[in-house]
Formats: structure tokens, C-alpha cells, sequence
């Protein structure tokens, strides 16, 4: 019941929060909602037994881009009295927008049956780390349902056994080994000398020259100007 | 142990997606579209790591959702640069007076 408890307030913190970036006129308003958003959106990944990701949000995000973006804020203030509105047509206009296409998404997750997802995606056998899974699903459920205390203490300390086996939320160790290009949670059952299962190995290189490439291109686009002399050859 | 669901972690991906766009379409600061950038991705985010929670994918929602944030920042990087030689030439940053862009 905590848990659900905590998923609506983030939840709630988190839509309103978004809902608040887009009314707010004020840019530095807009920074702090969206501190608020962003914030509850790591919240949401810890509900989501997603720990690394929790925390890695939290540094890049909150810790560093929102800071970015208010440096940003701090050097593009154009004056007290100069604000940037929109107008009342074109904010009526988004917003009518933003409702129809709220309204879509909203019916198409509605009309989707997402319980027999797990059958249809993967048509191959199940890893031991997703069988583990669902049956600690089933074992939640059976200790939900379970209606005598004795039943119900067997069905609890089935449930424990499993979860401490699953290690569900630890995934620092597992995220990093995909990285490597190893990938404990697929690799079980495939058979001995097989082909592994693809890890991150080459995204992860990728996206790290990217990261180089792009400090190194908002360095020099951001650089300070100097006057170009005709005939000097200090100047590139 | 009450559990969620997947439905209510893609509703508020929903949310924070619809904001995104709204913002990115409707503001005239600059700065104010980098942010519904930002919550566009982070309502893929939310996506992402719930599939990963709730389908027999494992970690593959996980280390995606990562790159989104990683590719977050150096698009933050950059086109906050942007922005600043955009206000340097223009001395405004609304995007409405941008017309005149050239290399």
C-alpha cells in the first residue's frame, strides 16, 4: 500500500509540475517547476526498482542540466520590463491541441491489453531471471489472496526466497556488466558456446565520442568573438 | 505488497509528453522550448524503464533510458550554445524573430 501511496504523490508532483512549466510566463519559474518534475520523475524510477537510473537522473538531470539551462536564463535576460508572452490565441490553440492529443494517448493505452504482453514478445523460452520474475508475481498474488495465516506465512516466506534470488533493484552491477557487452539477465539459457546475448558494448562507445564531439562543438560555438583584421594571420 | 501497474507509469509518460510538446510549441522564450525538450524525453524516460519493470525485457528499457539522459545533456549542451550566439547576434531570445537565420 506504500508504494502505491508514494506513486500517486509522484505521480501527481510529477504531471503537475510539467502542467506548471507550461503555464508559468516566467523563465526562472519554469526552471524551478521543471526542478520539481524532473525530480519526481527519479522518484519514480526508485518505485520502479530502477536504482542506477534513479540516481543517475538526479545527477545529470537535476544536478546539471536544469543548471545549464538557468545559466542559460542568467545570460539571455533581456530586462525586467521586456517579457516574452504568448499570445491568449495561440496559448487556446496548444492548449486544445495538448487535450486532443492527451485524449489519444489516454484511449490508445486504455484499449491496449498489456497482460499478455509477456507471452507475445518474447517467443522464445524464458531466461531463469524472468521466470524468477513471474513467479514472484504469482507468489505476490498468492499471498494476497491466501486466506488462512498459515497459507499465508508459507506463501511469505516462498516470496522473500525468490525475491532475495531475483535481487530485484540491484542493478548497478548488472547495467554496468551490459556495458561491457555481457548480459547476465539473457545469457542463462542460451547454450554453452553459443552467441551471447548483444550487450551496450558499441552504443556505449558511440555515446561517448558523441559526448566529446559535443563539448567540444558547444566550446567553440560559445567561444568569445575577436575581431577579424584583414591580413592578421593570428586568426583562424 | 500493492503494485502499480504498467498503465498508470504510461499515463503519466503521457502527461509529461503532452506538456512537452505543448511547451515546445507554444512558448516564445527559447529556453522555454529547450525545457518541453527535456520533459518530452523524460516522459520516454518514464516509458522505457516501466516496460522494463513490468516486461520479461530485463534490462534493455534500463540502459536505453540511460542513453536518452546522457544524449539529454550534450542536447542540452549544444543548443544552449545556440542560444547564446542566437542572443548575441539578435539581443532577444525569442524564437518568433528568428526568421532571418543564416549561417
Amino acid at each position: 500500500m506504500i508504494e502505491q501511496l508514494l506513486f500517486w504523490v509522484f505521480a501527481i508532483l510529477t504531471c503537475g509540475g510539467a502542467i506548471a512549466v507550461v503555464a508559468t510566463q516566467n523563465v526562472v519559474r519554469m526552471a524551478f517547476w521543471l526542478v520539481v518534475s524532473l525530480g519526481s520523475v527519479a522518484a519514480l524510477f526508485f518505485l520502479l526498482h530502477a536504482d542506477f537510473l534513479g540516481a543517475a537522473q538526479l545527477l545529470i538531470y537535476v544536478g546539471g542540466t536544469v543548471v545549464l539551462l538557468v545559466f542559460g536564463v542568467m545570460l539571455t535576460a533581456s530586462g525586467p520590463t521586456v517579457q516574452i508572452k504568448t499570445s491568449p490565441a495561440e496559448a487556446f490553440l496548444g492548449a486544445g491541441v495538448g487535450l486532443l492529443l492527451l485524449f489519444v494517448l489516454m484511449f490508445s493505452i486504455r484499449s491496449v491489453v498489456w497482460g499478455d504482453l509477456e507471452g507475445r514478445l518474447t517467443g522464445r523460452a524464458l531466461s531463469p531471471a524472468v521466470a524468477d520474475y513471474q513467479k514472484a508475481r504469482s507468489l505476490e498474488s498468492d499471498v494476497d489472496h491466501a486466506a488462512d495465516p498459515a497459507a499465508k506465512a508459507q506463501a511469505d516466506e516462498a516470496l522473500a526466497k525468490t525475491a532475495a534470488r531475483n535481487q530485484s533493484g540491484r542493478t548497478v552491477r548488472q547495467l554496468g556488466l551490459s556495458f561491457f557487452g555481457l548480459r547476465p539477465d539473457q545469457d542463462l539459457n542460451r547454450p554453452a558456446g553459443g552467441a551471447l546475448a548483444p550487450g551496450f558494448l558499441l552504443p556505449f562507445e558511440i555515446v561517448s565520442i558523441h559526448l566529446l564531439v559535443v563539448l567540444v562543438g558547444a566550446a567553440y560555438l560559445a567561444r568569445a568573438k575577436r575581431k577579424v583584421v584583414p591580413g592578421s594571420q593570428a586568426d583562424l | 505488497m500493492g503494485d502499480v501497474g504498467l498503465e498508470a507509469y504510461l499515463m503519466v509518460g503521457a502527461v509529461l509528453f503532452v506538456c512537452g510538446v505543448v511547451c515546445m510549441a507554444t512558448k516564445r522564450n527559447g529556453i522555454g522550448v529547450l525545457m518541453g525538450v527535456e520533459l518530452v524525453l523524460n516522459g520516454a524516460n518514464v516509458n522505457f524503464v516501466a516496460f522494463s519493470r513490468y516486461t520479461p525485457l530485463g534490462l534493455d528499457g534500463q540502459a536505453t533510458a540511460l542513453f536518452v539522459i546522457v544524449l539529454a545533456a550534450a542536447e542540452a549542451a549544444v543548443a544552449l550554445a545556440i542560444a547564446l550566439n542566437y542572443y548575441n547576434n539578435h539581443l532577444t531570445i525569442d524564437v518568433d524573430r528568428g526568421s532571418e537565420l543564416q549561417g
